[in-house]
């Protein structure tokens, strides 16, 4: 098939990143150091990112695959790569100030957050083990560099370290599990993996699930579901508080939507096998990441096992396998995202004259010296708990929904126990912001902090007002992936 | 746009007035509220005139709101003429009462806090009227619940108008607990709650070989149909202070007054009447349930009535007066004469308001004396108040010449009296019990008159001394409303209920075009001495109280001593508020002491006093887990992979 420069056009978002990426590198290695230089080439990259997003979008709503089958576009695609480009962005715009104050503004961090989304577009956009797994590790690399980018420090070094130890043992796993699939499949593009595992009784053989059982370990480290999430807590305390935010946002919807196009599109005929692996990560991650969130004093390690908790959610609307459940784990990433942000601008404008704080504590009496900033954080907070009317219930809502329809009752009823547990510990925050003891107030927040939590707080209010676009994105986007023509 | 603009600029008002209150001041936001209203009011006018001569139907949408399976709720204005009514009623009535309240308030230190609510109950009002299905009626239903709440208790440093607004809270619960059941069962049988489906849909139900047309309730089995019916007119009664349910509307005589002409006369208690006008056509398919309303509504004519000829406080002989009309008012939607029953749900709102607000107007005079026995002889001192009380009286008790011409309530309370007579309830019990009342009607109305402008003052010597025209702020609004009490009744009578009702109605009252639709309008089969009945019973009614509390004014007093039982009886309202109070208020007081104590006490806390350590204890243990040893963290990966690929091995995952 001859493929002329027309049919480039759907991957034409990866290739401005790419090219953008290398410019970058060589604009900042090339130019005389500045204190400004990594400040110009982070705007550089939120610009590089804005004009993807906008290509994204007024692409045409058809699915197009590219390089033989081994890249598709379609609306699922489009949808989760525009929440990748968001949430990046996001992640970057608040670590200027941050990194400005740390002397840290090095320009090679937004170069490098650059190649992680390229990774992460890639990962979205695979259609094919071999484009899985190159995404992947693009994406991996950008952020075990990013993780420990404060070298000096021991924790974020000890942070990167950890990661890259357990990432490349977690890519063995990946790799091993697609050797096995290529085995009994005799291919690696997910169309014609379903077509061989549900012809006959070849989606029986155990040498198959056994694949399957790899691949989806490798999958479950990127989204840190329990037993596979031991290195979160360590990677978002040590990590530098930003790149902590860009953490918990983009790369997990990234691995989230490769998950669910792999089980969705190369796995559809074996439903019942893999619908028992989700549940028992989601029931393992959902009851870890409330019970273990509860001892936590230190702010960022909460925010890694409400992360864990959360990802346990939206694994419950993938486990009811339906369509509802698909277009409930697209919304619940979405929203997941925005509280995730909002909050972590919250904990990067805990700042007093002598530096960062990151102990809950510090939060006390919050309401009497800052109000608007306590109040966010709590909406935030009670978002994140799945209190109504805020966008975080109707998260929540559409998982559950969907797992008692499919009749996986136990699963909804431990999800919904797990969620009581949990809106303990955003409670206890809450608590302590309005009605402990005041301590020294923080410094003010800068602009670009103070505009992401507001943008945020705003977004969880006003879900329950404007919920179609979301809804009527999500459910495009599902039936994209469910009714992709076989190329 | 237009109708957009009646509903929103109200909410506009409220917000407005409501956030920046206090920053741009009581008389900004008092002009602001108000000017949108008077607005909103005049393009009601210009809708009315659409829709009612040049009959425009319209639906307006405004937003998805809803969908979730199979329930789709839209956000849609509905524009008919019994739509039109209702915005010409609510905006008039509630701009006439936002001007006088200038007036009436300008004391007050929370203005823009009265005035807020005030456009807020508006907004709310407006949204249950153009409602295009019921969980948008709903809505409403709950909005104008809460505004009434809200300006009951506006004094709340009054203890009584605390009380007062709780009250009208709760027994509105339980109306609304019945009306949100009948949703209920209506999306269940139906699956929708969009009014003009549910109408299609009700025609196939009402055929008895239809699966739907039982239903199984309250371990029974019912016609569906007339189960739907009562719930949801269970909530009518509820809000139109119903009997059983009325004892909330007295008390919320504790609100300002201007609230009492608003909500509790004009607009908000005739929501009950609105709905089941609205639900016309699925009434229509349930005999049964338009029995109930038929005899709900008289039974609460008659007693309201009863009551109201021996109270004292001027605001609750009004209130009570009301409650009696309303009940007028759901009798002829009970026998099927909707467009009689908006008739005079329009004129009661014109004549009703003045009462009011011409109660108000006394009671302002006065230094906020409300109770007539300390009044009397007012008539020369505040003329024009007078005239406007005179003029209301003259409506609401119905003067008129029959064939000919008369006051509003005339054309209005005698096409339902008629009608009624032409429904032939049984022994034609509906039409005989409405005569009673209006014969009662007249002589409270006129007690009322009497006892607070005529005769010897009774009135301390200093605050008679002291009373005093309200300012002209006030008089306006009452001279417009007298305008509508005196003309309304024959300007519009040809289009309501004579001969022009059916091309001003259209199809409001028929679900759709193959219903078994009957003339809606006032019947004229009637002997001659029918039409004569009411003129005579509030003639006697007048004669009655001329006797009483003009001629002989020891006569009250005589005839209560002559039957103490029956006066006691009625004074205390049938003693309604005890017999609840022993009923329901200290068996939930009770529960409430026995839950607290142990339920709380010691189940509750006992258990979670328990939860709690249990989950500190699992917390503790995983935490531990997290050692920070990267090779532990490995060896917990590494067996969750040996999990997993064991759990497989061995079979116990495989489907096939």
């Amino acid at each position: 098939m001859f493929e002329g420069p027309q049919s480039f056009a759907p991957i034409i978002p990866e290739i401005i990143l790419a090219i953008g990426a290398m410019v970058l590198l060589m604009y900042g290695a090339f130019r005389a150091p500045s204190e400004n230089l990594g400040r110009d080439v982070g705007w550089f990259a939120i610009l590089l990112f804005a004009l993807t997003l906008g290509y994204l979008v007024l692409q045409p709503a058809s699915s197009s695959f590219l390089f033989h089958d081994a890249f598709v576009v379609d609306r699922f695609a489009r949808f989760m790569k525009v929440l990748v480009l968001v949430g990046a962005s996001v992640a970057l715009l608040l670590s200027f100030d941050y990194f400005a104050r740390a002397k840290l503004m090095w320009f090679e961090i937004p170069v490098l957050m650059v190649l992680a989304v390229v990774g992460m577009m890639v990962m979205i956009s695979s259609n094919d083990l071999i484009t899985l797994y190159v995404g992947l590790e693009l994406q991996s690399l950008a952020l075990y560099v990013l993780a420990a980018i404060r070298r000096n420090d021991l924790r974020s070094s000890e942070a990167g370290l950890k990661y890259f130890v357990l990432g490349a043992l977690s890519s063995g796993m990946l790799l091993y599990g697609m050797s096995m699939i290529y085995g009994f499949a005799g291919a690696t593009g997910f169309q014609k993996i379903a077509t061989a595992a549900s012809a006959g009784d070849a989606g029986a053989n155990i040498g198959l699930i056994i694949g399957l059982v790899f691949l989806l370990v490798g999958l479950a480290f990127k989204i840190s579901a329990v037993p596979f999430h031991m290195w979160t807590p360590d990677v978002y305390e040590g990590a530098p508080t930003p790149v902590t935010a860009f953490f918990a946002g983009a790369p997990k919807v990234a691995a989230m939507a490769l998950l669910v196009r792999v089980l969705v599109q190369a796995f559809p005929g074996n439903v019942s096998e893999w619908q028992q692996i989700i549940v028992f990560l989601s029931i393992m991650s959902m009851l870890i990441g409330a019970f273990a969130a509860i001892g936590q004093t230190n702010i960022k390690r909460l925010m890694a096992y409400s992360s864990i908790g959360h990802i346990g959610f939206a694994l419950v609307g993938l486990a009811s396998g339906s369509n509802d459940g698909l277009e409930a784990v697209v919304i619940y990433l979405a929203i997941y995202m925005v509280m995730t942000l909002g909050a972590f601008a919250c904990i990067l404008a805990m700042r007093r004259k002598d530096g960062m704080v990151e102990s809950i504590d510090q939060l006390a009496g919050l309401s009497q010296s800052n109000l608007s900033m306590a109040f966010l954080f709590a909406m935030l907070l009670f978002s994140m708990a799945g209190i109504p009317p805020l966008a975080g219930f109707f998260a929540k809502f559409y998982v559950f929904a969907a797992a008692v329809k499919a009749e996986l009752y136990p699963l909804a009823v431990i999800g919904v126990i797990a969620s009581v547990v949990a809106a303990f510990y955003y409670l206890r925050i809450i608590k302590v912001m309005f009605f402990d003891e005041a301590s020294e107030p923080f410094q003010p927040a800068e602009p670009y902090v103070r505009f992401v939590m507001w943008a945020a707080g705003v977004f969880v209010l006003a879900y329950v007002v404007v919920p179609a676009p979301l809804i009527d994105a999500a459910s495009a986007a599902v039936r994209s992936l469910r009714f992709a023509p076989t190329p | 746009m237009i109708f957009k603009a009646i509903v929103f600029l109200p909410l506009l008002g409220a917000l407005i007035a409501g956030l920046f209150g206090r920053v741009i001041g009581a008389r900004p936001s008092e002009i602001v509220t108000t000017g949108l209203l008077l607005f909103a009011a005049v393009l009601s006018w210009i809708v009315f005139s659409r829709v009612g001569f040049d009959h425009e139907v319209a639906r307006i949408p405004v937003l998805r709101w809803i969908t979730s399976g199979e329930l789709d709720a839209g956000w849609v204005l509905r524009i008919d003429t019994l739509t039109a009514v209702m915005l010409v009623v609510v905006t008039t009535v509630s701009s006439l009462v936002h001007v006088y309240s200038i007036g009436y308030m300008h004391d007050d230190d929370s203005r823009p806090r009265f005035f807020a609510y005030l456009s807020l109950f508006t907004f709310a009002m407006l949204m249950l009227v153009t409602s295009d299905n019921l969980l948008q009626m709903f809505f409403g239903w709950e909005g104008v619940g809460l505004a009434s709440y809200l300006l009951i208790g506006f004094w709340y440093k009054k203890p009584e108008a605390n009380a007062a607004a709780i009250k009208a809270f709760v027994v509105n619960r339980v109306g609304d607990f019945g009306f949100a059941l009948g949703i209920f069962g209506i999306f269940y049988v139906f699956k929708t709650i969009n009014f003009d489906a549910i109408f299609t849909l009700a025609l196939d139900v009402a055929k008895p070989d239809h699966a739907d047309h039982t239903i199984q309730f309250l371990g029974g089995t019912f016609n569906t149909l007339t189960v739907l019916c009562l719930l949801l007119f269970m909530g009518a009664m509820g809000k139109s202070a119903q009997f059983l349910l009325h004892t909330w509307l007295p008390d919320a005589m504790e609100g300002p007054t201007p609230v009492s002409a608003l909500i509790h006369a004009a607009t908000m208690v005739t929501a009950g009447v609105f709905m089941v006008a609205r639900l016309g056509p699925l009434f229509d398919l349930a005999p049964t349930a338009l029995q109930v309303v038929t005899f709900v509504g008289a039974l609460t004519a008659f007693f309201a009535a009863t009551v109201g000829l021996v109270q004292n406080d001027i605001k609750r002989v009004i209130a009570y007066s009301t409650c009696s009309q309303l009940g007028y008012m759901f009798v002829a939607c009970g026998i099927g004469a909707y467009g009689v029953a908006i008739f005079h749900l329009f004129t009661h709102a014109f004549f009703k308001a003045l009462l009011f607000l011409g109660a108000g107007s006394v009671i302002h005079a006065m230094h906020h004396e409300q109770d007539m026995r300390n009044m009397g002889g007012l008539a020369p001192k505040i003329r024009f108040t007078w005239v406007m009380m005179l003029i209301g009286t003259l409506a609401l008790t119905g003067v008129g010449i029959p064939h000919l011409i008369g006051f509003a309530g005339f054309h209005s309370k005698d096409a339902i009296i008629e009608s009624a007579f032409v429904a032939h309830t049984a022994y034609n019990y509906a039409f005989w019990v409405l005569v009673i009342a209006a014969f009662m009607t007249s002589f409270y109305s006129w007690r009322l008159m009497f006892m607070t402008f005529h005769g010897n003052t009774r009135a301390a010597p200093d605050v008679y001394k002291h009373a005093h025209e309200s300012p002209s702020v006030m008089l306006v609004p009452l001279a417009v409303l007298a305008l509508g009490a005196v003309g309304a009744g024959v300007a519009f009578a040809h289009y309501f209920i004579g001969n022009g009702a059916e091309a001003f109605w259209g199809a409001v009252f028929e679900g759709s075009p193959d219903s078994a639709g009957d003339a809606h309008g006032a019947a004229h089969d009637f002997p001659e001495w029918v039409a004569w009945s009411p003129a005579v019973a509030m003639l006697l009614g007048f004669a009655l109280a001329w006797l009483f509390y003009v001629r002989n004014p020891s006569l009250p007093d005589a005839t209560a001593r002559a039957f103490p039982s029956v006066y006691k009886f009625l004074l205390n309202k049938w003693y309604f508020d005890e017999l609840y109070d022993w009923l329901f208020v200290r068996p939930a007081h009770w529960l409430g002491r026995v839950l607290w104590r142990i339920g709380d006490g010691r189940i509750i806390d006992g258990l979670i006093d328990g939860t709690a350590a249990t989950v500190g204890w699992v917390t503790g243990r995983i935490v531990k887990l997290q050692t920070g040893y990267i090779y532990h963290y490995a060896f917990a990966m590494l067996i969750g992979v040996a999990l997993l690929i064991t759990y497989f091995m061995l079979g116990g995952g495989l489907s096939r």
